[in-house]
């Protein structure tokens, strides 16, 4: 929603993101985090102890051991102890926690980081963990089978076509050409098919990554940081997780979400949405009424780098550092959790004339 | 800037046991949530958003739970959020879910913590092999025994301190219809005598592994004066966070719970915890962190809790009682465990904690922590609104 009148105001002041790689296994998640913490904290002048709240996001499924996320708060330098928390999910909720923190005026600064090791496990396998214990998960669908079952509906609806998709899949990856820190960059084929209609040029690369987030409130903000980004309005929905009740064709909980965070009262000029398949951008885009004039994904998206569990943050990240860098001046960031586009949440960002 | 105050209207658990055979994960978390939903006398459609927590997905096998719930949770359409701190989760979550609250971005908020530890096996789920790490010592007991041990050490306290609160704690949940252990004829010289596993920790003087949930409503002042039944108020909630592992870190007596404890203090304007709080449920699952977080707290000082213990000041008749309802020691579906110390703070103070209850019980301390002695999460609730 958009926050009540009388709080101060909350914004990105800074972000930082690994490079995305396949594999990081020379790194343990602390060793891939701490650069990430160094650079963001640097940005600001400030050190973990001047940080009011701190949130982060992971998955321990992903690691493949119980309570990954309590070895990577020693990256954090918890001494003397903080006020911290983590969801399991992408640290795109994390940011919305310590939003809703700096809301209620107990902080007035928070970081928010987020990490994900997808090549410690077969992810597709993995993720097929996600699904109704049960009934689904024992059939092991994986996460690209159910992205085609997607496709292949908007495709039958006559919402999008084979080439089409192969566009945007090209598109992203030609942005990302200026993008140092995505896997996947410049001209990458289309490839073969994968399971249909999907081909790998559709899919995301498999990777590990890290990103962080500084939010402070008021004129702390202004201290912080020359233009910062402004949130003037964050919420997310879910919808029900068995695949066969929903349209997938589309997203009545982005659109939602977006209505609530005041995405639709102003033209935007710049979203950055988290959609690992080039068929999800299409449903992203129908969900968000974007037209032509709106940038979209200019960083290359989840297309070109996918560090499970922070790829949603690193759309906020993202679409602040345009604000920050005064190549947008309204942008929206998207970001998904569960299959098919079960969850989703939209800031909107704004920063001053 | 004024914050909104968060009321707690509504409070439901389940019956907790080894194994509930009888539902699966979505049955037992809406068992919970639609008894908090009948104590607040709400539908689903009265709820604005849900917080669930839980501890690692390795104890049940489901990555990101919440997902699959969305439907049992009421939550379709709705903002649903995740929160996973460790032991301390359900504390947070509640936590979490009243920051919802108090910055007026929802004004009636479901939480809900739970653990089915019988669906997967949390040993398992805590012993996977990490390289360059210590292994976990055979258990949440075997990282806990040496600590335990240390505190003896330092404060001089007799061997037979922790068998006395294993005691109270399982003769107060025969007062507690949800509790999952109810040892009929248990008696002191029984759990003197039950098998040592981790030297001092005996079997007795350990929680069980427990399938259940715990929920709350929680709201604003508009929806508190709608409320049927007496609301607990949040006087002060607070988390905090320390390293796993370092030279200076003292397990006895960390510091991010005594930080943790003092932000609470403050918020609530409490100078003198032993005198101004009238009930404490606190996070035992072994029963000598009884007297080490009385120290922790403050409601002791250091090297004396053992002595308060000892002097039946924490018993369901004694000054400060603690764990009325059976605490951990009773009943432990870790991921609820902490909400649960929570909610139970929260019905003392509105009189509503059964068999349990503590006469004119004004204001109660709920307290979780997790991980390696790491992260904590307190609420102090009472009967009146917040003065500020």
């Amino acid at each position: 929603m958009t926050p009540p009148a009388d709080t101060a105001p909350v914004a990105v002041v800074a972000f930082a993101q690994t490079v995305h790689r396949r594999r990081t296994d020379e790194l343990s998640e602390t060793e891939m985090l701490m650069p990430v913490l160094h650079e963001v904290l640097a940005a600001t002048g400030l050190r973990t102890a001047d940080i009011g709240f701190t949130c982060s996001g992971s998955s321990d499924y992903l690691a493949g051991r119980a309570f990954s996320f309590t070895l990577a708060l020693d990256g954090v330098g918890a001494w003397p102890p903080i006020s911290e928390s983590h969801v399991e999910t992408d640290g795109a909720w994390a940011f919305y926690e310590a939003w809703v923190k700096l809301l209620t005026g107990e902080t007035d600064t928070a970081l928010v980081y987020a990490y994900g090791t997808s090549s410690a496990g077969d992810l597709r396998d993995v993720l097929s963990r996600q699904l109704d214990p049960y009934y689904t998960a024992p059939l092991w669908p994986d996460s690209i089978a159910l992205a085609a079952l997607q496709a292949r509906a908007l495709i039958d609806a006559g919402h999008t076509t084979g080439p089409a998709l192969a566009a945007i899949a090209a598109r992203s990856r030609a942005d990302a050409a200026a993008n140092p820190y995505a896997q996947l960059r410049g001209a990458v084929t289309h490839g073969d098919p994968l399971v249909h209609p999907l081909h790998t040029g559709d899919c995301p690369p498999v990777g590990d990554g890290a990103a962080a987030l500084v939010l402070a409130a008021g004129d702390r903000a202004r201290e912080l940081c020359a233009r910062p980004a402004w949130i003037t309005g964050a919420d997310h929905r879910t919808e029900a997780h068995a695949l066969g009740v929903r349209d997938l064709t589309d997203s009545p909980s982005t659109r939602h979400a977006a209505r609530r965070a005041g995405a639709f009262d102003r033209p935007l000029d710049l979203a950055e949405l988290h959609a690992p398949f080039t068929s999800q951008e299409v449903v992203l885009r129908r969900a968000l009424d974007l037209d032509e004039r709106v940038r979209v994904n200019p960083s290359g998206g989840a297309l070109a780098a996918n560090p499970v569990m922070a790829a949603g943050l690193v759309r906020i990240g993202e679409a602040a550092a345009a604000i920050h860098r005064g190549e947008a001046d309204r942008a929206l960031a998207h970001a998904t959790s569960g299959p098919c586009l079960q969850q989703n949440l939209v800031t909107v960002l704004e920063g001053e004339a | 800037m004024s914050k909104e105050p968060v009321a707690v209207v509504g409070v439901g658990q389940t019956v907790h046991t080894a194994a509930r055979r009888d539902v699966s994960i979505a049955g037992l978390v809406r068992e919970a949530a639609l008894r908090a939903l009948a104590d607040a006398e709400l539908t689903w459609a009265d709820i604005d958003a849900v917080v669930i927590g839980k501890a690692p997905d390795f104890f049940e096998g489901v990555m990101m739970p919440e997902l699959y719930l969305a439907d049992a949770l009421g939550a379709v359409g709705k903002p649903l959020m995740r929160v996973h701190t460790a032991g301390s989760v359900g504390g947070s979550t509640a936590l979490v879910a009243a920051q919802l609250v108090a910055a007026r971005i929802h004004p009636t908020v479901l939480t809900l913590a739970f653990e089915k530890q019988s669906e997967s096996n949390a040993m398992w789920g805590l012993s996977l092999p990490v390289p360059f790490q210590q292994p976990l010592l055979a258990g949440a007991g075997g990282f806990f025994a040496p600590h335990v041990r240390a505190y003896i050490r330092r404060s001089g306290a007799p061997a037979t301190t922790g068998t006395l609160v294993a005691y109270k704690d399982r003769l107060n949940a025969l007062k507690n219809p949800y509790a999952h252990l109810h040892e009929h004829g248990l008696t002191l010289e029984k759990v003197r005598s039950s098998p040592m596993l981790w030297d001092p920790v005996r079997y007795s003087e350990t929680c069980p592994s427990s399938d259940g949930a715990c929920a709350m409503v929680l709201t604003g002042r508009a929806g508190a004066a709608r409320a049927p039944r007496p609301p607990a108020w949040l006087h002060g909630g607070a988390m905090r966070s320390e390293p796993t592992l370092f030279a200076g870190k003292d397990f006895v007596s960390p510091r991010a719970g005594r930080d943790c404890a003092a932000d609470v203090y403050r918020q609530a304007g409490i100078t003198d915890p032993r005198r101004e709080i009238d009930a404490a449920e606190l996070y035992v699952p072994f029963s000598w962190y009884e007297p080490m977080w009385l120290e922790n707290l403050g409601f002791a000082a250091e090297g004396e809790g053992w002595k308060l213990t000892e002097s039946g000041a924490t018993a369901l008749d004694g000054e400060l009682p603690v764990n009325p309802s059976g605490g951990v020691l009773s009943t432990n579906p870790i991921g609820a465990s902490g909400m649960i110390r929570f909610a139970e703070a929260a019905q003392q103070v509105r009189g509503a904690a059964g068999e349990h209850q503590i006469d004119g019980a004004r204001r109660a301390l709920g307290h979780a922590y997790g991980g390696g002695s790491q992260f904590f999460a307190m609420w102090v609730v009472g009967t009146e609104p917040p003065a500020r």
